[in-house]
């Protein structure tokens, strides 16, 4: 064997001797890339479930013709197309309620798309062509969306609209919540006869082919793919939310590690000075070491992926309810993991390892071959540091405090909030040093003042675990207040904006009719409020535009954010609109100002008059009067009412609709069933945010046993020379115990108001960028209190196993400190 | 086997720096066992880190069996080191996570000259047969240096160098640990030169030279 290979034998033999060190590094390391991976693999799954939608007909790099507003439009302009020589399929598509479940349904023509698709619809025109198109059709969905929606094939299900879908088969490539069925059969289910919403455009371009502006005019005009779908770019900020939480869950793993790899690095400085000595030099000393880390990366990194990947298992179904409930974005329940999350995972933990014993490499660049054995020298320098890490961590404040008053966008407030978290840990055991130098002074016993002196010297040891734990508490707090903020002001916001008594949603334009003149017949109906809505784009964003009546009703119970009284007046003019929060930020729009918003009529201009709040709504919005809306959408079908009724009589009406017209459940619902439902979204909302801080204090207690275990041994020479002037092994493990759980507490305290600062970061810089909303801060006092007893509950778990080896420990080990000859 | 020629040495103090080593001239050939005294702070141990390679000299010349020091690299250095030097500290220095046997093998191994025939006579001569799975805390003094000669002694080195190797022991136990250091070196044929404070000491090696403002007497 090779010089090289008897010194890395040697160097991990050191893990052989310190198995507790070697488990708190690799479990330090597996956990950091189980939370990241986890992350990455649910992010991963859910863009490969927006890249299925987007080339789900024709591959994603396909033009198509649409209509400017992107409203259906006649099939008579696919033929005059397609008798111009144009290339061009048509495609129809739009919602289904099915079982209670929404879908997308997607007709498409196989004979004209053949040729021209490389997606998963080819598979529509291959394997299924003749029963694809011909009597009695064929519905073709993934084998997941046949499960999610309880469908067997061969069935013919009923639709919530009463009608009944072709006999069902699967296609695998298909995305989940997407049905293909001929368009001629989209066109009779989605009750749009004769219309298609978009023409896929071809490569073929035979000459003389006459110009699109010839053939239909402004009509249609061709979109160009883009690179990234409306979904995609909505859920961005979902996305890096997520990241941005597993970056945290990685650099508080990464803290463990660091302090496992210093620590054995500076226990192992004589035996590397001996090496040195006897012929091992500093290059195969440093090669010995590097490939000791990556032996060790690897080993923890798969094991951290086996992990990551049952992290990401386990919060998949929160992260796709969420993905639907917020965005619309339907997201596959089942994990498919590329070699590219395998090979980034692998990457990013030989790059934390690496990070975090940049470190011990450098110094022992700068070993001196000479150096005498210094084992406490890791500890000492520490102290010795604190100055400048005190000074850091005021750069790194102000450099927060900088990009709050100049930064813009997502990344700087995600970068604030890690400038925040990473200032008040650098901070932290320079805090805590002056607070149990204060106590020490305080002290008057003896024992007392050793009990301070001492935690103050355990300090240097604890603090990457404590920093660890600050950074855990303070994530938990800020999020904590985040989401707890939200919920209040969205059960505010729901009662204002659910005023309405109850809500119906007819299928037909005819059902709509027949169930408005039933509506008129009923005596306790005091207001029938209908609404419509559509589909425009603003600044190369989709937005939805909602026709209403500004009934008195919402002048009392809508708030509106700016505008006053009289914008509810404006609006009634046709020449106001009013703009949720969101959108009024994307485009920094103020009351008074105007916009051009594209409708089948031409573009409509349009003051602003007063701006709303719109909670969990990915898209901007604006509210226009009812009746001019209908004079720019008149193909909308009006099929929205709001009723107005004395709550006592809401639940006979709703019986006698459902009765009357086959409504589903979820086409006529009480205020109450709404805001329930609504409250239910909202909560799976923000599940996969807890769980991963919860996991991120799961690793901050980790990173607290790991140090006091390591520390146990390193710690006999201070307790051994109590116990031998008569201070009971007892006593010492119990004041241990104190020792930990009083360094616990100080840092949960301190975690307080660096978690209200982090609060205000995600309601004030975070969540406007992310979704366009600002919340008010609220502070939840009794929350704090619960996470102080966890952190003391977590300080406890973490050293009552060290602080009963101390108990037990043989007075023959404690006697071994007094002796010269260890 | 050890020739130094006008070795000079100094390091950086308060008030400008301090000459250690002020033209060293010594020699030593195989076979032959020197005792280096001094007082504290005189200039020893640096003499013989110095000799080691350990650390480099400001001129003068080291050559360890026929090969010049001062020019080498560290990689070089740590070679020469591998393959012909021996060193013995006062502080034992054995490596905490490695059993005795495997502390024993360890610079006979990186130096690829290890020799299981002359491992086992080692031990049989230093009276480690029972102790080979112990671990060095598990040691007592006595028995930590014997293993750290061992260890010196298993790449056969043509220089053996010892910083004050019974410094840490009692006199029964540290005057044990010679007998054996010098019948060793006796065997193996290897030049030996030991830096101590024990004139007693120094007078059972074949040759006593002093240190004392930086030049030998």
């Amino acid at each position: 064997m090779r010089p090289v290979g008897w010194t890395l034998m040697t160097l991990l033999s050191h893990w052989r001797r310190h198995p507790i060190q070697a488990v708190t590094l690799v479990v330090g390391l597996a956990l950091a890339t189980a939370l990241w991976s986890g992350v990455q693999a649910l992010n991963q799954e859910a863009r490969r479930s927006y890249a299925d939608a987007t080339g789900l007909l024709a591959g994603p790099q396909t033009p198509t013709l649409m209509r400017p507003d992107g409203q259906p439009f006649s099939q008579d302009l696919y033929v005059a197309l397609r008798r111009a020589g144009w290339q061009v399929s048509p495609i129809l598509d739009g919602p289904l309620d099915i079982r209670g479940r929404r879908v997308r349904l997607i007709g498409v023509d196989p004979v004209t798309l053949a040729g021209m698709s490389s997606g998963p619809a080819a598979g529509a025109e291959s394997a299924y062509a003749r029963p694809f198109l011909t009597p009695p059709w064929r519905t073709l969905a993934a084998p997941e969306t046949l499960e999610e929606l309880g469908l067997e094939i061969g069935g013919t299900p009923a639709l919530d609209n009463g009608r009944t879908l072709p006999p069902v088969a699967t296609l695998a490539d298909l995305p989940p919540g997407t049905l293909m069925v001929d368009i001629g059969v989209a066109q009779r289910l989605l009750g749009a006869e004769g219309l298609v919403s978009r023409l896929l455009v071809g490569p073929r371009a035979p000459l003389g082919r006459p110009s699109l502006q010839e053939v239909v005019g402004d009509r249609l005009k061709m979109t160009q793919p883009e690179p990234e779908t409306d979904v995609a770019r909505l859920t961005d900020s979902f996305h890096l939310n997520l990241t941005a939480f597993g970056l945290l869950s990685f650099a508080v793993g990464l803290f463990i590690v660091h302090s496992a790899i210093g620590l054995a690095f500076e226990q192992r400085r004589p035996a590397m000075r001996t090496m040195r000595a006897a012929g091992v030099s500093l290059r195969t000393l440093t090669a010995a070491l590097l490939l000791e880390l990556l032996s060790l990366a690897l080993a923890a990194g798969l094991i951290g992926m086996v992990l990551g990947y049952a992290v990401a298992a386990a919060l998949l179904p929160d992260v796709a309810a969420t993905l639907r409930g917020l965005y619309g974005a339907t997201v596959s329940g089942e994990l498919t993991l590329s070699g590219r999350w395998w090979l980034s995972g692998m990457a990013m933990t030989l790059a934390g390892a690496g990070i975090a014993a940049a470190g011990s490499l450098m110094k022992l660049r700068r070993l001196p071959v000479l150096d005498p054995a210094r084992p406490q020298a890791w500890l000492a320098a520490w102290t010795r540091h604190q100055p400048r890490r005190l000074v850091l961590a005021l750069a790194l404040f102000a450099a927060a405090a900088l990009l709050l008053i100049f930064g813009r966008g997502l990344l700087s407030g995600f970068a604030v909030i890690g400038g925040v978290l990473l200032g008040g840990a650098l901070a932290l055991p320079v805090i805590l040093s002056h607070v149990l130098e204060a106590g020490e002074r305080m002290a008057t016993s003896p024992l007392a003042k050793w009990m301070w002196a001492d935690s103050r010297q355990q300090l240097s040891g604890l603090s990457l675990a404590l920093m660890a734990l600050l950074l855990a508490l303070a994530a938990n707090i800020g999020v904590g207040s985040m989401v707890g903020g939200f919920r209040l002001t969205f059960t505010d916001w729901l009662d204002e904006r659910l005023a309405a008594d109850v809500y119906v949603r007819a299928d037909t334009p005819g059902q709509a009719m027949a169930i408005e003149a039933f509506l008129a017949r009923r005596p306790e109906v005091t207001a029938v409020l209908p609404g419509q809505s559509a589909q425009s784009r603003l600044a190369g964003l989709p937005v939805g535009v909602e026709g209403f009546t500004a009934d008195p009703m919402y002048r009392t119970t809508w708030h509106l954010f700016s505008g006053g009284a009289e914008a509810w007046d404006e609006v009634r003019t046709g020449h106001a609109a009013l703009v949720n929060e969101q959108l009024a930020n994307r485009l920094h729009l103020r009351p008074g100002d105007t916009i051009l918003l594209p409708t089948p009529a031409g573009d409509w201009r349009l003051t602003v008059a007063g701006t709303y709040a719109d909670y969990g709504n990915p898209l901007g919005e604006l509210r226009v009067d009812l009746g001019a809306f209908r004079a720019r959408w008149p193909g909308v079908a009006r099929t929205d009412y709001a009723l107005r009724l004395p709550p006592e009589d809401t639940p006979a009406l709703i019986t006698a609709l459902r009765r009357e017209f086959g409504l589903a459940e979820g086409q006529v619902m009480d205020q109450s069933s709404i805001k329930t439902l609504s409250r239910r979204i909202f909560e799976r909302t923000f599940t996969v945010t807890a769980a991963l801080n919860t996991l991120t204090l799961g690793v901050a207690g980790v990173a607290l046993l790991m140090s006091l275990l390591t520390l146990a041994t390193l710690r006999l020479p201070q307790v051994a020379p109590l116990w031998a002037m008569g201070v009971m092994r007892r006593r010492l493990a119990l004041m241990d115990l104190a020792k930990t759980l009083a360094l616990a507490a100080l840092t949960a305290v301190l975690a307080i108001p660096l978690g209200v600062m982090i609060a205000w970061c995600l309601v004030a810089v975070v969540n406007v960028q992310a979704f366009g909303w600002r919340l008010p801060l609220h502070l939840f006092p009794l929350q704090w209190l619960q996470l102080f007893v966890l952190a003391i509950i977590t300080a406890l778990l973490a050293s009552i196993l060290p602080a009963t080896a101390l108990w037990r420990r043989p007075p023959a080990e404690l006697v071994k400190v007094f002796s010269d000859e260890r | 086997m050890l020739t130094v020629r006008d070795l000079h040495k100094s390091y950086a103090g308060p008030q400008g720096p301090v000459a250690v080593l002020n033209g060293v001239d010594m020699e030593l050939r195989e076979g032959e066992t020197l005792a280096l005294t001094g007082e504290s702070g005189s200039g020893k141990s640096t003499l013989l880190h110095l000799v080691a390679g350990l650390d480099r000299a400001d001129r003068g010349q080291i050559i360890v069996a026929g090969t010049p020091l001062l020019s080498l690299s560290d990689a070089g250095r740590a070679a020469v080191r591998r393959r012909d030097v021996g060193l013995v500290f006062q502080q034992f220095n054995l490596i905490p996570s490695l059993t005795v046997a495997d502390n024993l093998a360890f610079q006979a191994r990186i130096g690829g000259r290890h020799d299981p025939a002359w491992q086992e006579e080692l031990i049989a001569r230093l009276g480690l047969d029972g102790l080979l799975g112990r671990y060095p805390e598990q040691l007592s003094g006595g028995q930590q240096q014997r293993v750290a000669i061992g260890r010196a002694l298993a790449m056969r080195p043509s220089l053996l160098l010892a910083d004050e190797p019974t410094g840490n022991l009692d006199e029964a136990t540290g005057d044990a640990v010679m007998d054996l250091a010098l019948d060793l070196v006796a065997r193996t044929g290897c030049a030996f030169l030991m830096v101590t404070h024990s004139t007693r000491l120094a007078d059972r090696l074949h040759r006593h030279l002093h240190l004392s403002g930086g030049r030998l007497r």
